[in-house]
């Protein structure tokens, strides 16, 4: 467990490869005055040059949650864990997990294993647990629209936590269960959230009741993050990777992975 | 098994199998956490008679009956403490129930709510006043529309008479009040024609003006009408304790779920007409009740997996995915 750090705490996640929009975000935590940074895993996938990231995150010392990808790419595993079972999704998620895992390092592979499968962070008093799906599950999907106040304070309840943070469906939202307790997707900075926007999402922490810029009462302002998304569509595709990826990051919109999103999430999309 | 990691507290609410040192007894499964309940809201009633259903619905099947608003308000309540995820509501056909609507926004206030549906029934006075109440509820309202052919001739051999025709509508209506169908087809075509069925599905889909369709394909269980239409489970089909070494017991439905019915609790959905399916009333002391795999039709469940759930639901282990779900091509702008 680590000590109270002093400001907001910058937690984001799937980091998906997007080493340009991972710059941006640990520059933006750190001109906001984040006292501690964190990531939720998934380093890999849909982007290009995935060593580029790891070496930005090694380099900047930010702790790591082990994800999905990260544990199937330390594992040598033959794919991501995603649980896609549409033959499309499978056909991105099978050629991406293929070009990621042969460009990265044996070095970062071998790091990847290592990853905690969770953290828990003190926030003046507020014991938050970090994970990359749920705390049950690495690989679990926590929509906004398909869980329950209930379960959610099943999840808390049986980690013994205050507060959850998770990512893995690249979709931010955050809410305060009727005791109190808050629980927070992070979403991705890896590729937008589906909503027409090209910036990526993560958020800042603040301490439960504190003066929040976020406005929503619940201590989390959510940070957008512009990039040179164009400069990462151009290495995209010299590095030959699908022109539905090279699409999502110029507009916004979710081109691929659209089968495990519920009713509610799949409504706000084009697709 | 290569497990990924879970935080301290959670192995013991994971469903496991206990084997039976008889190698001929089936094996016995230990439920995990309570994920999904479902709800046997219009019993066994059905407006239709389907030749393959698995548990015989027709308009004179009263074998169970209607679930009062009451009962599900009970449920509901009893689930919170439960940490239940999800809910399903299933018949017999939900919107023969005069009280459906009222039913369906009762449980979006407790959580994610899913209708399954001929679609035949469907009308404004239902769709209008659930579009507002799925709008209102932070979480999502499925709609699961069965439709068993890509065409009328298909369809209605399964399904009866006009019921293409009917069923599409539904699907239309649904679309115009904003909702986007699952379309769920049973497999009763020739296995291998998966992908030409799939892309069938698609086209008419988009014909009728859904244009990037969600579509889960459905296992055929073989008991009930089914096994009269084409055949019943072989004595061979049978869970065995071999079977359970590696696989991941929580692919089994009655690993994370149970039904409620007005005869009280059920282990699975699709075991109704069997005794030993009952668990009785007290759903928390349900909910934790071991059950020997020695239905036939836990056959299927073992093969496909997860197969009453909602895409995205399940998150399962390394080989242990349903292939049933194929999903919407839709994706591919333009």
């Amino acid at each position: 467990m680590s000590s109270p750090p002093a400001g907001p705490v910058a937690i984001f996640g799937g980091v998906y490869s997007n080493h340009l929009a991972l710059a941006e975000t640990l520059a933006d935590a750190r001109a906001a005055g984040a006292g501690a940074i964190y990531c939720l895993g998934d380093l890999g996938a849909f982007g290009p040059h995935p060593d580029r990231s790891c070496e930005l995150l090694r380099e900047a010392g930010v702790p790591v949650v082990q994800g999905n990808y990260d544990h199937s790419l330390g594992n040598d595993l033959d794919d991501c864990r995603c649980g896609y079972t549409d033959p499309r999704d499978n056909h991105f998620a099978a050629l991406s997990y293929r070009y990621t895992y042969a460009r990265t390092s044996p070095d970062h592979r071998a790091w990847m294993r290592t990853l905690p499968e969770s953290l828990v962070i003190d926030i003046d008093g507020e014991q938050v647990l970090l994970c990359h799906g749920s705390p049950r599950r690495t690989n679990e999907f926590l929509w906004e629209s398909t869980s329950s106040d209930g379960f959610l304070a099943w999840l808390l309840d049986r980690a013994g936590a205050d507060a959850l943070c998770v990512s893995h469906t690249g979709l931010p939202w955050a809410r305060v269960l009727p005791d109190g307790r808050r629980v927070v997707n992070v979403g991705a900075i890896g590729r937008p959230a589906n909503d027409g926007d090209p910036r990526v999402v993560y958020a800042l922490l603040h301490p439960r009741g504190a003066g929040q810029r976020g406005g929503d009462g619940l201590g989390v302002e959510w940070r957008r993050v512009a990039y040179d998304h164009e400069r990462l569509a151009r290495e995209m595709e010299a590095e030959g990777l699908p022109e539905e990826f090279v699409e999502t990051i110029g507009t916004g919109w979710w081109t691929t992975c659209l089968e495990v999103l519920p009713a509610k999430e799949r409504a706000r999309g084009r697709y | 098994m290569h497990r990924m990691g879970a935080v301290n507290g959670f192995e013991a609410s994971r469903a496991r199998v206990a084997p039976h040192a008889d190698a001929d007894t089936a094996p016995l499964l230990i439920p995990g956490h309570l994920d999904s309940l479902w709800f046997q809201v219009a019993g066994t009633v059905c407006n239709i008679r389907c030749a393959h259903c698995f548990i015989s619905c027709s308009p004179t099947n009263h074998a169970f009956g209607f679930l009062s608003l009451e009962d599900v308000r009970r449920r509901l309540e009893e689930s919170v403490p439960l940490g239940v995820r999800e809910f399903y509501f299933t018949g017999g056909e939900p919107f023969l129930h005069p009280r459906i609507v009222e039913i369906l926004a009762l449980a979006l206030e407790y959580g994610p709510t899913s209708v399954l549906t001929n679609g035949m029934l469907l009308k404004h006075r239902h769709l209008e006043p659930l579009a507002a109440a799925a709008a209102e509820s932070p979480y999502s309202l499925e709609f699961r529309v069965s439709i068993d052919g890509f065409d009328a001739a298909g369809h209605d051999a399964i399904r009866g008479a006009g019921s293409f025709a009917a069923a599409t509508q539904g699907v239309q209506l649904l679309l115009a009040h904003g909702f986007l169908p699952i379309v769920t087809a049973v497999q009763t075509w020739e296995p291998g024609e998966d992908p030409e069925v799939y892309a069938a599905f698609v086209a008419m889909l988009r014909g009728i003006g859904y244009h990037h369709p969600r579509i889960k394909l459905l296992p055929v269980l073989r008991i009930g009408a089914e096994a009269a239409r084409s055949h019943g489970y072989v004595a061979s089909e049978r869970v065995t304790n071999a079977m359970m070494e590696g696989y991941d017991a929580e692919r089994l439905l009655c690993a994370s779920a149970r039904i409620v019915t007005d005869r009280g609790v059920w282990v699975c959905p699709i075991l109704l007409d069997a005794p030993e399916g009952n668990l009785g009333d007290d759903l928390a002391a349900a909910a934790g009740r071991s059950f020997r795999l020695s239905h036939a039709a836990c056959s299927t469940c073992w093969l496909h997996g997860a197969i009453c759930a909602n895409p995205g639901t399940a998150a399962l282990e390394a080989g242990a995915r349903g292939a049933i779900e194929i999903g919407a091509s839709n994706g591919s702008p333009g």
